[in-house]
């Protein structure tokens, strides 16, 4: 469904992603394990076309996408929910949502709010004045409504309560049996493997390893990557 | 001083402050959006009055008015998206420095050529016939075209209102001012709705020229003296701000007025001290903060 074959991706003169390569089958959850500044965010920078690589391709459904511009890839059925706080303060919930609309496939505005009923009630609030779980839940809906086949998301449980990630757990997995295909990036090892098929594990801008997600989560050689069961609380930089 | 005459000059302060508005909210629209300070507006300004007394000549001025005062503004707008489409869109993420010295060059060339096309010489618009007469309150007579004026940037302040709230081109707009990235993330195509926006301020400068020009001379000279006023309304009210180009051009109005009435050699210093005043207080102007609390939350 996805492939990115052997990307360069470069901030200026910095050589950030060198030679990363991954794949996602239609139907899979896969997951992007690593700490702050592996290049988890750039990877997905890349794919969505908003930092283009220098070299390498990314194709989706055997089409090339390397070069194209974000909302062209987002219409070839590729959504991300970024990372952060990087939603509309100033509109409201359901200006949010409206933005990303896009008519004509299985997700609706109806759909959405039966998953998310908790955005329904706050359709009308600034997307500013909503907490750290909504806005996760509507950054996922906003990505839904483009009607993507592979949904990307970046960090999902970042600052999330635990309660709220056991939720994250539930929502993902209600996606996924809708036919949907998932590549997450996470530091939060031990989530994203419960969900996952099969994960890549990234450090200083390269695949390390790749490996099916039982598999990941027991091998002792990756525990100092993948820091399971402790979050380090650092800013993001990625 | 009487009754009459102090309203005159009110009323007058009114009209140039409603004109600044309109001006100045496309100034301010795109500073907003595409983050570019762009110092040929007032060219654009000019090119409309210019371009508003070229259709005038073509025929009677009053059938011709009502078109000219839509299609000056259109054709300027038209003019402004080749011009992003050519040269803006390839400065957006370059320095301050870089957006500045573009624009100025694009404004001595827009000025050069207006001088070619039109001539140094000045040209009036005669005001349309319905707009001719006045209307006496107590005394004083109020001229129509003033008060037209003073309409048509109400209207324009409403419209967009309007757009921004509760139109998807409007929402659009305002999330690609907190983050333009996130929007093609949406799936929408930034690079065409700047282009649009771009069009927008192009044609909100050229409506300030067209609108303006049956109450003064029209030529050479004219773009410079708007863009100093129009960016003190802007920077007063925050820039990106559309509310805070009205308040602006309404306190840029109040001084214009009280330095005219009263200390008429010191009017123009008036204008500039209220500047002064605003950004000591409140840097980013008098709306412009909410919108960048959030920024940095971020």
């Amino acid at each position: 469904m996805l492939e990115v074959a052997a990307i360069d991706v470069y901030y200026g003169r910095s050589h950030v992603l060198q030679g990363v390569s991954l794949t996602v089958r239609a139907g899979e959850v896969v997951v992007l394990l690593g700490r702050n500044g592996a290049g988890k965010t750039t990877t997905f920078r890349a794919i969505m076309g908003l930092t283009p690589p220098r070299r390498g391709t990314i194709t989706f459904e055997n089409k090339t996408i390397t070069h194209l511009p974000p909302h062209a890839i987002v219409r070839a059925g590729l959504g991300l929910a970024p990372s952060g706080r990087r939603l509309f303060g100033a509109l409201t919930v359901a200006e949010n949502l409206a933005l990303a609309e896009q008519p004509g496939g299985p997700w609706t505005r109806e759909r959405v709010f039966a998953l998310f009923p908790k955005l329904a009630e706050l359709a009308s609030r600034h997307a500013a004045f909503i907490s750290g779980g909504e806005q996760q839940m509507l950054k996922i809906a906003r990505a839904l409504l483009s009607q993507p086949r592979l949904l990307l998301l970046d960090e999902p449980t970042e600052g999330l309560a635990p309660v709220v990630v056991r939720e994250l757990g539930g929502w993902l997995k209600g996606m996924r049996e809708e036919g949907l295909s998932i590549l997450m990036a996470e530091q939060n090892a031990r989530f994203a493997l419960a969900l996952a098929d099969r994960g890549y594990v990234m450090e200083k801008g390269r695949i390390l390893h790749e490996g099916a997600a039982s598999e990941l989560l027991t091998a002792p050689e990756l525990a100092v990557h993948l820091a399971v069961g402790s979050r380090p609380s650092l800013a993001k930089t990625d | 001083m009487n009754f009459a005459s102090v309203a005159i000059e009110v009323l007058s302060a009114l009209t140039a402050a409603a004109n600044l508005f309109i001006i100045a909210a496309g100034l301010s629209l795109v500073f907003g959006a595409l983050r570019i300070i762009n110092l040929a507006h007032g060219s654009f300004y000019m090119i409309g009055a210019l371009l508003m007394a070229s259709l005038f000549a073509l025929g009677r001025p009053e059938i011709l008015f009502w078109p000219a005062l839509v299609l000056a503004p259109l054709l300027m707008a038209g003019f402004g998206a080749i011009l992003e489409r050519l040269l803006f869109r390839r400065i957006y993420h370059a320095e301050h420095l870089v957006q500045l010295l573009l624009s100025y060059a694009l404004s001595l060339m827009l000025a050069d050529l207006a001088l070619r096309i039109w001539g140094a010489d000045t040209r009036s618009v005669p005001t349309p016939a319905a707009l001719a007469g006045v209307l006496v309150v107590g005394g004083a007579s109020f001229p129509l075209y003033n008060l037209f004026v003073i309409t048509l940037s109400l209207a324009v302040g409403l419209g967009l209102w309007v757009l921004l709230r509760h139109t998807r081109f409007g929402w659009e707009i305002r999330a690609a001012v907190e983050d333009a990235e996130g929007l093609s993330l949406c799936g929408r195509n930034v690079p065409a709705l700047f282009t649009a926006v771009f069009a927008l301020g192009a044609f909100l400068a050229a409506l300030g020229g067209a609108a303006v020009a049956p109450l003064q001379a029209i030529g050479p000279g004219m773009d410079s003296a708007i863009l100093v006023s129009a960016f003190i309304v802007a920077v007063i009210g925050g820039l990106g701000s559309i509310a805070g180009a009205a308040l602006g051009a309404a306190i840029i109005g109040f001084f214009q007025a009280v330095g005219t009435l009263w200390l008429p050699t010191w009017a123009p210093a008036f204008i500039f001290l209220a500047m002064i005043m605003v950004l000591v207080i409140r840097p980013s102007g008098l709306l412009g903060a909410a919108q960048r609390a959030w920024a940095e939350e971020d």
